[in-house]
């Protein structure tokens, strides 16, 4: 096998074999630019993580200035929105049953008297937290709100009331994105997404497709290397991924204003790494698969953990630690954090150089996986 | 057979699927310049050993050389120089017929490749389909565009699986010229086939049948050594007598051949006396020569009873 070495010639005839077959495969192509558009629209217009104006309910049974303050302080900020402040019990229970409102404040009859009298009162916040995401951010605010609404009445005599710590801050500072634009965490964040789907699938696809149809026989039967074939195959795909990744760039630029911190060449380098690294694990999956449907399927079946425990849908600092492990050893994760800080932050080679070697590292493993599982028989 | 270059020179070819011996312990000899028939029926084990010759599958036991290279170890460069054309069409569809045969010629390193594939598509007839898609293609079409590809590197040694199958008469004498020729210029051709016809029109045959091999040599060798008599009858009422005759002792065999009736087996005493009660009534029994087609049918019925 040593004298059968890599050989350019054929390896330029699969590459100019497969752009011919991406060219007439309209749907495919169609849909290789098409994923990415409709993603951006999806989570870039339709999908909000930081919901505002929730409907609130609120019930008072103590009538003083600090309840009305609070009411006030409520109203005010963009996270709540008071639909009723009267009612009895069972009719508030029944609005947040039916998801009317979100939220229901509580302030007790002794409130002013107790806080008076610096005995720290309770308030009862009741949340409707079926989606914590849409109750997380809210329930934050609320901490802090509370606390510097009374600051304003807590004067004078008062005063010496507002030296007592009040209940922990829990809202975060945020560095970065202060006004907590969702948009520019979630675009960069899709484009890792967008390449990870396309291009595991189209891979799997490409390679499968030769074994289904038959055509793999012949193929074998000519003296190509495995080599030759994978690699003729990627070059196509690596092309592809850069249409999209422009096209959500540009996107990211013109349409949701994302700025652009760091360097743009550094950025499309970067690319380069994780789609090759993304593009041998559809490989190496259709090492594995008999047909085009099962390479779906197990591209399905990686894109899920991507998607979840990358720390494009939920923080990554909020998983288990299990869950922090399975998200470390993907290419996504990495290529998130390094998207991210080279847009927003403005991260240069040095600051993204721990994310770099997981990914080469990633893909120098599936790489080994895929040329040792490809088959040069039909056994 | 010495002193002749053996293009194939194969023994002991096994190849077992979960346990199952499909090819089973087989020889071959081919010669340079020779057209070698492949002969079995459906299951038998043929595409499984040109797959095996030209590594695409990985025998379980033999040993031989193809082409002067060993056959288990050095199938990159068996490949080189073998042209396979598979049973089932497996040229890229979505490809015209031009990029086809220009993706072959990449594959080979053809030099002057534009001039080999114009060639090629002047043989074939196909110079104003050029630009078609392989896929749209009729079936017959598509065995001639497969045929053409399989050709374009000048191979040594061709293996057609069953490369006329569904092609019509007239494609099929085209064929089978072309093949002559390519053979006189001293390629050598391996091809299996269905056809008695086709099997006639070769050097010499192989015949298989549940991975072993049955029987080999020239069509009037592998006559004589099936030791078949064989009667062709006519008379009255033919599909009647059939009935009676089918299951005596002795015969092995009754074919209705249009007006005639063809009775053979192996055993010409018990066949004598089975159908003595037979030779009156208006029936002519006239012994003929066992054909091909004959041999192979019991061939494959003794094949039956030994190994399954
Ligand atoms: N990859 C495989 N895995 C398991 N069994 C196989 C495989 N390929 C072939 N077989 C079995 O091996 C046997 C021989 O098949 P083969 O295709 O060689 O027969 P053939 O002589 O070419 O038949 P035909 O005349 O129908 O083309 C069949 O029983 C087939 O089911
Ligand atoms: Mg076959």
């Amino acid at each position: 096998m040593s004298r059968h070495a890599f050989n350019l010639r054929r390896f330029w005839a699969i590459v100019v074999k497969e752009f011919i077959q991406m060219r007439r495969d309209r749907l495919t192509f169609a849909m290789m630019v098409g994923i990415p558009l409709i993603q951006l629209i999806l989570f870039g217009y339709a999908i909000n993580a930081d919901p505002k104006h929730l409907p609130t309910a609120v019930l008072s049974a103590d009538n003083s200035i600090f309840s009305r303050t609070l009411v006030w302080a409520l109203q005010n900020s963009d996270y709540f929105h008071i639909v009723r402040q009267s009612g009895s019990e069972e009719e508030i229970r029944t609005l947040l049953a039916r998801g009317n409102v979100q939220f229901v404040v509580h302030i007790p009859e002794d409130f002013s008297r107790r806080l008076l009298r610096g005995e720290q009162p309770s308030l009862l916040l009741e949340a409707d937290a079926t989606d914590p995401m849409a109750t997380g951010y809210a329930l934050s605010a609320l901490d802090t709100l509370v606390n510097s609404a009374f600051d304003r009445d807590l004067i004078g005599p008062l005063s010496r009331l507002r030296v007592r710590p009040g209940p922990v801050e829990l809202r975060t500072h945020r560095h970065y994105n202060p006004e907590n634009i969702t948009q520019y965490n979630i675009v960069p964040g899709l484009m890792g997404v967008v390449l990870t789907m396309t291009m595991v699938i189209i891979t799997a696809l490409a390679i499968t497709r030769e074994r289904e149809r038959g055509t793999m026989e012949n193929l074998l039967s000519t003296p190509v290397h495995p080599g030759e074939v994978m690699i003729g195959k990627i070059i196509p795909y690596i092309l592809v991924g850069y249409i999209q990744v422009t096209l959500i760039l540009a996107a990211a630029r013109f349409l949701f204003h994302v700025p652009m911190m760091g360097s743009l060449p550094l950025l499309l380098g970067v690319i380069l790494l994780f789609i090759s690294a993304t593009l041998t694990v559809g490989i190496t999956f259709s090492t594995a698969t008999r047909n085009q449907l099962q390479a779906v399927q197990m591209a399905f079946f990686f894109f899920l953990p991507n998607i979840l425990l990358s720390g494009f849908m939920f923080p990554f600092r909020g998983m288990p630690s299990w869950a922090q492990w399975i998200g470390e050893a993907l290419p996504l994760t990495h290529f998130l954090r390094i998207a991210r800080g080279i847009l927003l932050k403005g991260n240069g080679p040095r600051e993204i150089a721990p994310e770099l070697w997981p990914i080469a590292l990633f893909m120098v493993l599936m790489l080994t996986i895929g040329i040792k599982r490809y088959r040069q028989t039909l056994d | 057979m010495s002193g002749e270059e053996l293009v194939i020179d194969v023994r002991g070819v096994t190849k077992r699927f979960s346990g199952r011996a499909v090819v089973n312990d087989i020889a071959m000899q081919v010669r340079r310049g020779e057209i070698y028939g492949f002969l079995g029926p459906n299951g038998s084990g043929k595409t499984t050993f040109l797959r095996m010759l030209c590594g695409l599958l990985t025998p379980d036991a033999g040993e031989g050389v193809c082409l002067g290279f060993d056959f288990r170890t050095e199938s990159a460069e068996i490949k080189k120089h073998v042209g396979y054309m598979t049973q089932r069409f497996s040229f890229y569809e979505d490809l015209s017929i031009e990029e086809n045969l220009d993706f072959v010629a990449r594959i080979y390193g053809i030099p002057r490749r534009k001039e080999a594939v114009n060639r090629s598509l002047e043989t074939l007839g196909l110079v104003p389909r050029r630009r078609q898609l392989a896929g749209v293609l009729s079936g017959g079409w598509k065995q001639r565009l497969a045929l053409a590809a399989c050709l374009i590197h000048e191979p040594r040694l061709l293996l057609l699986d069953e490369p006329t199958a569904g092609v019509d008469p007239k494609a099929r004498r085209d064929f089978w010229q072309e093949i002559h020729r390519l053979a006189a210029e001293g390629l050598t051709v391996l091809i299996t086939t269905h056809y008695m016809d086709e099997a006639e029109r070769c050097h010499r045959l192989a015949y298989i049948a549940y991975g072993n091999l049955l029987a080999r040599g020239t069509v009037a060798e592998v006559v004589r050594s099936a030791q078949l008599t064989t009667y062709e009858v006519t008379g009255p009422n033919l599909w009647e007598l059939a009935a009676k005759l089918r299951g005596a002792a002795g015969i092995e065999q009754v074919v209705a051949f249009g007006t005639t009736l063809h009775v053979s087996g192996r055993d010409a005493a018990a066949m004598d006396e089975s159908i003595a009660p037979w030779r009156v009534g208006g029936w002519q029994w006239q012994p003929v020569a066992s054909g091909l087609e004959d041999v192979f049918i019991s061939l494959m019925d003794r094949a039956k009873d030994n190994f399954s």
